[in-house]
């Protein structure tokens, strides 16, 4: 903090000199406003254009024609993206459950302050801070048919002897919802713990006082109490699990067969494999839209939770 | 205090727990330690095993059943950074002895090495765009952080959210006009390109967290800095910034490891020149499929990095995690 006072200064200071604020607000603010309008607004706008059209990115050269509502028609009427839209479904589903079980599981656990409680919830966080497309490739290498410690464990207590989970349609679903579970479950830990740190202590003495039972105070304390951030994790997880793709992609690339082919999968593989760009911009839109509404409940939570 | 309470690891004895009923008795608190050591160790051993295979061979690297016990050896980050071709017996005969030790290694398969491989190159650009996105998003985000923290915005709460919202998004719904839009403009497969976009990506997390930090800076500091004659700016430089340094050094942190772990755009966008390491370590090839120890010792040098920042962002992940909503 400066001490020395230039008296000539003093007078005009917090009034003038130098920008005023609206400049300096202008000057602050426009440049990330027009950074993301221009790459992720524009984009948005383009590929709403581009869902009406016939265009492909592979041939620039054809001339690209509007047509309507087509991709859109296209897209509910086929059976492959209902398809699509369910093994995410149950990718979402699934990992969430999981994931808010073992979260909060490990929060009560943790919030019991034993020692060393707090190099442990390091420890437990590390998978979530890792690349999600390497996280995929080196369970790939772990659930491998030949070489995998998964399997072979598996195998070894489970006396299967053929026990493989990529290859099998019944077993590859649930090696991502695995995955994405061990990468996650630490994100619902963390919001959990915070959620119960949140809860004044003086509320559990006068559930003792009333002589409720801890059953009774876990059901009308902890659990309200904890329910807003509880609620953050999940919406957040939702959303993330609908996008996903790196993880899956390295893992499985959506097989065997279609059996892990997710929403996101397939988007990829219309628009840059298959280059059919217009429909592709279609399925994006309607992959938008379900993420849009989720965002807007997910900042509402943030503002509530914020707000407390 | 509110500080010290954000942390994850430590907070401080008789905070809000003292009195609480479940303050359990040292039996139920050793069993909670023990089910939760059991899990950590669970969940790391994904992580450590890849760490093994790292330093396996690369036979041992696919053995059947998996190999636990063996002798370390660097082949698998030789393989990593080199190229190699198999050579006749006559010809490795006909060879002067090896000179390294990595020579070495090599030709104990009865190969040579035939130069280096792209991966330090990969890594290299990870390290460019990595850093270079991350000092350009902390930058914009901290200035208009700073706006939305001091001064009356116009419609400050839905700017806010559109900026969050468009972090939002599903990559892959924008990624088709990107895509066209860096072929336009001859961004893709450039450093540049990449930097852009993993700026807009991450300058939305960098607004709403700075704003957090910034919020907790008393406003009286930089007002009492200007009666003692600093314009706004000069406040804003010598007195918010030195303030909020924590907080940016981890906003900092947060935005490199998206960068750093990002991949949908990196595979889309580059190929060569600006390819980053997760694209690329997928696909690094043996004799005979992908070449694992190899494999497992890039994925072992990338994660490295990112294990230790998340040793230091550990008091403020709760925060990150939330966009600066929960600081506790």
């Amino acid at each position: 903090m400066p001490s020395s006072v230039p008296a000539d200064r003093l007078a005009t200071a917090a009034v003038s000199a130098g920008l005023s604020d609206r400049v300096i607000t202008w000057l602050f603010v426009a440049p990330t406003i027009v950074l993301l309008l221009a790459i992720n607004i524009f984009p948005l706008f383009w590929t709403i254009y581009l869902s009406f059209t016939n265009f492909r990115a592979n041939q620039p050269g054809r001339a690209v024609e509007w047509v309507g509502l087509d991709n859109y028609r296209s897209l509910f009427d086929s059976d492959a993206v209902w398809s699509y839209l369910q093994n995410t479904a149950h990718f979402v589903v699934w990992s969430i459950t999981l994931q808010v079980l073992i979260g909060f599981g490990l929060a009560l656990l943790l919030h019991r302050q034993f020692r060393g409680h707090a190099t442990l919830t390091t420890l437990i966080l590390l998978p979530m801070m890792l690349s999600p497309a390497l996280v995929g490739l080196f369970w790939r290498y772990l659930f491998d048919p030949q070489a995998g410690i998964f399997n072979y464990v598996v195998n070894y207590f489970g006396g299967f002897g053929t026990f493989s989970m990529l290859s099998s349609t019944q077993l590859a679903p649930w090696a991502i919802i695995l995955v994405d579970t061990w990468m996650w479950a630490p994100y619902v830990m963390l919001l959990c713990l915070a959620g119960l740190r949140s809860v004044p202590p003086y509320l559990y003495e006068a559930a003792e006082v009333d002589r409720a039972s801890r059953l009774q105070q876990f059901w009308h304390i902890t659990l309200p109490m904890v329910m807003p951030l509880l609620m953050v994790a999940v919406l957040f997880r939702a959303i993330e699990c609908f996008k996903v793709f790196d993880m899956v992609i390295e893992l499985t690339s959506g097989g065997p067969g279609e059996t892990t082919e997710l929403a996101s999968l397939s988007l990829k593989r219309a628009a840059f494999e298959k280059w059919r760009t217009g429909y592709a911009s279609a399925f994006a839109i309607l992959l938008f839209v379900v993420v849009f509404g989720a965002s807007n409940l997910y900042v509402k939570y943030l503002n509530r939770v914020k707000s407390r | 205090m509110d500080r010290a309470a954000a942390e994850v690891a430590t907070v401080p004895a008789g905070h809000s727990t003292a009195r609480n009923p479940t303050e359990s008795s040292p039996a139920v608190k050793w069993l909670a330690g023990i089910v939760v050591a059991i899990y950590a160790v669970i969940t790391l051993i994904p992580v450590a095993w890849i760490a093994m295979t790292s330093f396996k061979d690369v036979t041992e690297a696919v053995a059947y059943p998996p190999v636990v016990f063996f002798e370390p050896t660097l082949e698998g980050y030789v393989n990593l950074f080199t190229t190699r071709t198999r050579a006749t017996p006559e010809y490795m005969e006909s060879l002067p002895p090896p000179a390294t030790w990595y020579d070495r290694i090599v030709r104990s398969r009865n190969m040579v090495i035939a130069g280096p491989s792209p991966f330090a190159g990969r890594f290299l650009n990870s390290v460019i765009i990595g850093f270079g996105s991350t000092f350009l998003a902390v930058f914009l985000g901290t200035l208009a952080a700073y706006a939305f923290s001091r001064f009356r915005v116009p419609l400050k709460d839905d700017l806010m959210f559109f900026i969050l919202s468009t972090r939002m998004m599903p990559p892959i719904a924008v990624a088709i006009p990107i895509f066209l839009m860096y072929r336009q403009l001859g961004l893709a497969d450039t450093h540049l390109g990449l930097i852009l976009l993993y700026t807009a990506i991450n300058v939305s997390f960098a607004v709403w967290l700075l704003k957090g930090f910034i919020d907790e800076i008393p406003r009286e500091y930089e007002e009492a800095a200007m009666i003692d004659g600093y314009t706004r700016l000069q406040a804003f430089v010598k007195v918010v910034l030195p303030q909020a340094a924590t907080g940016i050094a981890a906003t900092a942190i947060f935005c490199l490891i998206t960068a750093w772990n990002e991949y949908a755009f990196a595979l889309l966008l580059t190929t060569r020149t600006a390819q980053t390491a997760p694209p690329f370590i997928p696909n690094v090839i043996g004799e005979g499929g992908l070449d694992w120890a190899a494999v497992s010792a890039g994925t072992m040098l990338f994660l490295l990095p990112v294990m230790i920042f998340t040793l230091l962002l550990r008091k403020h992940l709760l925060r990150g995690i939330t966009f600066g909503a929960v600081r506790k």
